[in-house]
């Protein structure tokens, strides 16, 4: 079945056409916190093997994680991941078929943002 | 009327020819992080910040570390998955996108695996 008509065919209307709902940002912020965690996991691990290998490596990884840009991307990760892992569980419960009602997806959504706001400022607080 | 004959269906892996494989793992992982995550925050937290001696000590603690290798590991699995879905979504050069697959599992083995190694040799040398 060769595709002879490929790029002159009407387009189906793409994201843009649509007014933002919380529902629909909230589904992209999962996927941008979840691409924006590989540097928090990749800068945590390097810094575990810097610990590892010797004071001098060690002084030189940990300075850059506690700069003022390490400690503003350590925040925004522990944010990213508290969202991501918040939202993580509504998906597994969607998943599972709960909670799919449009008031229930927008209730639920309010929490998670709540919710990691709590969880990012107790982490912050604990540590 | 379906157009799949009786033997595709019955074994079920579809176009993408690896079935809910590779969905179903990445819901696997996520649970798996769920206590994961919740063990291991407050010790690295503590940890970043409060010199080597105490990252030393932290993850010369055996639970300490079990957890830690045991989030490092499911971590960069799950990175790989969601990476892969990304890349598979929006790269569409073919090119490109083997690519960047290709790029996406070396570099979450690599830097999965160096973290790995930097808490067992931590652990072991305690």
């Amino acid at each position: 079945m060769a595709d002879v008509n490929r790029g002159a065919r009407p387009l189906s209307p793409h994201l843009s056409v649509y007014k933002p709902e919380l529902n629909m940002v909230m589904s992209i912020m999962h996927r941008i916190t979840g691409v924006g965690l590989t540097l928090g996991a990749a800068l945590v691990a390097w810094w575990l093997l810097a610990a590892a290998t010797s004071a001098e490596y060690f002084a030189f990884v940990d300075g850059l994680m506690t700069s003022w840009l390490g400690a503003l991307l350590l925040i925004g990760s522990t944010a990213a991941l508290w969202y991501h892992f918040c939202n993580g569980l509504r998906h597994l419960a969607w998943d599972a078929g709960y909670g799919f009602e449009l008031d229930k997806v927008d209730q639920s959504g309010k929490l998670i943002i709540a919710a990691t706001a709590a969880l990012t400022a107790l982490t912050v607080a604990l540590v | 009327m379906s157009y799949q004959t009786p033997m595709s269906r019955v074994i079920g892996l579809g176009s993408a020819k690896e079935g809910v494989g590779h969905w179903w793992s990445q819901r696997v992982s996520s649970i798996a992080l769920i206590p994961l995550t919740l063990l291991a925050i407050l010790p690295l937290g503590r940890a970043i910040g409060a010199g080597r001696d105490a990252v030393l000590a932290t993850y010369a603690d055996p639970f300490n570390a079990l957890v830690m290798l045991l989030l490092i590991g499911v971590t960069f699995r799950h990175l790989q998955q969601g990476l892969q879905v990304v890349i598979e979504d929006y790269v569409h050069h073919r090119a490109w996108r083997t690519g960047l697959l290709l790029a996406n599992s070396g570099f979450c083995w690599i830097v999965g695996l160096a973290g790995a190694f930097g808490v067992a040799k931590i652990a072991l040398s305690a």
